[in-house]
Parts: structure tokens; sequence; C-alpha cells
């Protein structure tokens, strides 16, 4: 993809720094107690997510991540604050439980983690198998960018549940605030 | 907000270009990056933060939730009615091929159609869940 050739430490480097500064990140949003400095660093996780997304290539999911967890996402979670508390309860603390579930999920992941073919590796079973979009794409629906035509047209049937999930979602959200919500404006 | 005189100048430079970026990344998901969920969320950005600025009744008049609750619909719609017209030209449920004279460029009219009702439905839903949020008085 990249035109101009660079050195191979690049890539793992910024990767990694990448990730080094989401754990910093994933750390400090769950000691921090303000949540207006909360919502802030989850807009900063989105946008390292988003940077990690174009190291790795996939441009389409960064820009989703970018506008959708760094933006809008950052504006509804404020729009939330000023209608509860700017402030995290601080309940009695059962901390024996939430840390079994997460040890245990932490665990069953990095076991299933050993399963996965090597990243970046030809021999996936993905490239191995099934259609080969990449090379019907053009011929098939005149469209370059494989990742709209897997999406609108080889696709097309996941997309239109996409879009339906999306139109629930947003039903269910104007019909629960305007029954809780008094005004009758949504 | 209203005398924060930074605000109000630089929201007027980034709206007209949101918007249109918005469109760029609407009808240049074919060759670049994007698509219409990705439009759909930056053009509702436009949108909210013309509401953040100017507040919520300036922008109600200009995008008013009863249009809203039309185009949330309607993109689901325009979505399901292509499929439909796929199979009535004599395909498959979502098979653009038959959409037109040849079948490349049916493909490029169904996807053209099919992110443009994504793009409608993203983008009204955005805006919408933003209103319901911010139309709401402290409890």
């Amino acid at each position: 993809m990249t035109p101009i050739e660079e050195p191979a430490f690049v890539e793992p480097f910024v990767t990694l720094v990448l990730l080094l500064l989401l754990v910093a990140i994933a750390i400090g949003t769950v000691r921090v107690r303000g949540l207006f400095a909360v919502v802030v660093m989850l807009g900063a996780y989105s946008f390292l997510m988003a940077t990690l997304f174009v190291v790795l290539d996939a441009v389409d999911v960064a820009m989703t991540e970018a506008s959708v967890g760094a933006g809008v996402s950052t504006v509804l979670f404020l729009g939330a604050l000023y209608l509860t508390d700017t402030k995290e309860a601080t309940g009695k603390a059962r901390r024996l439980a939430p840390l079994f579930v997460s040890m245990v999920t932490a665990g069953a992941l990095l076991w299933g983690l050993s399963d996965l073919p090597e990243f970046g590796s030809p021999a996936q079973p993905i490239h191995t198998r099934g259609a080969d979009y990449l090379a019907r794409s053009l011929p098939d629906t005149g469209i370059p960018n494989v990742v709209t035509s897997v999406l609108a047209s080889y696709r097309g049937f996941d997309t239109l549940g996409e879009t339906a999930v999306v139109f629930t979602a947003a039903i269910g959200v104007l019909v629960l605030f305007r029954r809780r919500g008094g005004r009758g404006k949504a | 907000m209203r005398r924060d005189v930074v605000l109000r100048i630089a929201s007027k430079f980034i709206l007209a270009p949101l918007l249109l970026f918005a469109l760029y990344v609407q009808f240049h998901g074919d060759y670049g990056p994007g698509g219409g969920f990705q439009a759909g969320v930056i053009a509702a950005a436009s949108v909210i933060l013309h509401a953040l600025i100017k507040g919520l009744g300036p922008t109600q008049r200009i995008v008013p939730p009863a249009l809203l609750e039309i185009l949330i619909p309607a993109g689901v719609l325009l979505y399901g009615s292509i499929g439909v017209a796929g199979m009535l030209t004599g395909g498959n449920f979502l098979d653009y091929s038959h959409l037109a004279h040849d079948p490349v460029h049916g493909q490029e009219w169904g996807v053209f159609l099919v992110e443009a009702g994504v793009f409608l439905t993203v983008a009204s839903s955005m805006v919408a869940v933003f209103y319901a949020f911010a139309g709401r008085r402290r409890s």
C-alpha cells in the first residue's frame, strides 16, 4: 500500500506506542472519578484506536471510529452528563466478583489468542478460501474500493440489517425519551 | 455561548466545508475510504455543531424533528425498495445487476442508491438522538 519504502521497525514501533497509550488511557478512565475527564479520555481513546486502524490499513474503519467514537458519542456523553451528574458515585466496593469475572474473561481471550493464525500471514483461511472479492470487484461492479463493493453489493443483505439496527436504535431512544421526557417534543 | 465570538466565527468557517466533506465522503466512497455510514455521521456532526453554537431552537427550525422522523424510516425503505427493485427486474433480492442496461452499470446504480439510504438513516438517527438528549430538561 505504501508508495515509499519505510524501515521495517517503524510500523511495530508506532503500533507499540499507540497500544501503550491505549493502556494508559484505559487505566486513567477506570481510576478518574470526574466524569468530564473520563469523557475526554474516551474521545482520546477513540482517536488512538482510529490511528491504530490507519496503521493497520483499515481506513474505512478508522474513519467510522473517529467520527462516531470521538465525535458524536462524546457529544452524547456530555449531554448525558448534563442530565445526570459529573461525579462518579463511590459505592461500597465489592471488588472480588468483578475481579474474578475480568480474570476469567482475560484468561479465555488469551487462551483463544493461541488459536488465531499468525498476524498478517498469507496462509490465513480468509485468504485461501471463499470468494475472491479483490479480483472480482472491479469487473463485477466497476467499484475500485473493495470495502464499498463488499458492503453494499456482495454483502448488501448484511448492510440492510445494519441500517435496520440503526433505525431500531434511533426509534428506541426516541420512544424512551418521549415517554419519560414529559415535554412531548423529542 | 451566544457571545463567544471565537466559537461563533470559527464554526461559521467550519460548517460549510464540513457538510461538503460529508458529501465528498458519500460520493467518493466508491474510490476511497468512506460511504453512507461515515458520511451520515459527518453530516450529523455538522448539524450538532450548529446546535451547540446557536442553540437547539434555531437548528430545529432548519432541521425540524418531524423531518427526521420521516427520514429515519425513509432510508431503510429506500434500501429495501432497491432490493425489491432487483427482484422485479428479474434478479434476486438486492441483486443490482439488472437495474441498468448492463450489469456493471446496474451495480453502480444499486450501490449508489443503497448508500444514499444508509446516509439518510444514519444522519437523521444521529441528529434525532442528539435532539432527544439536548431537548430534555434536567430533572
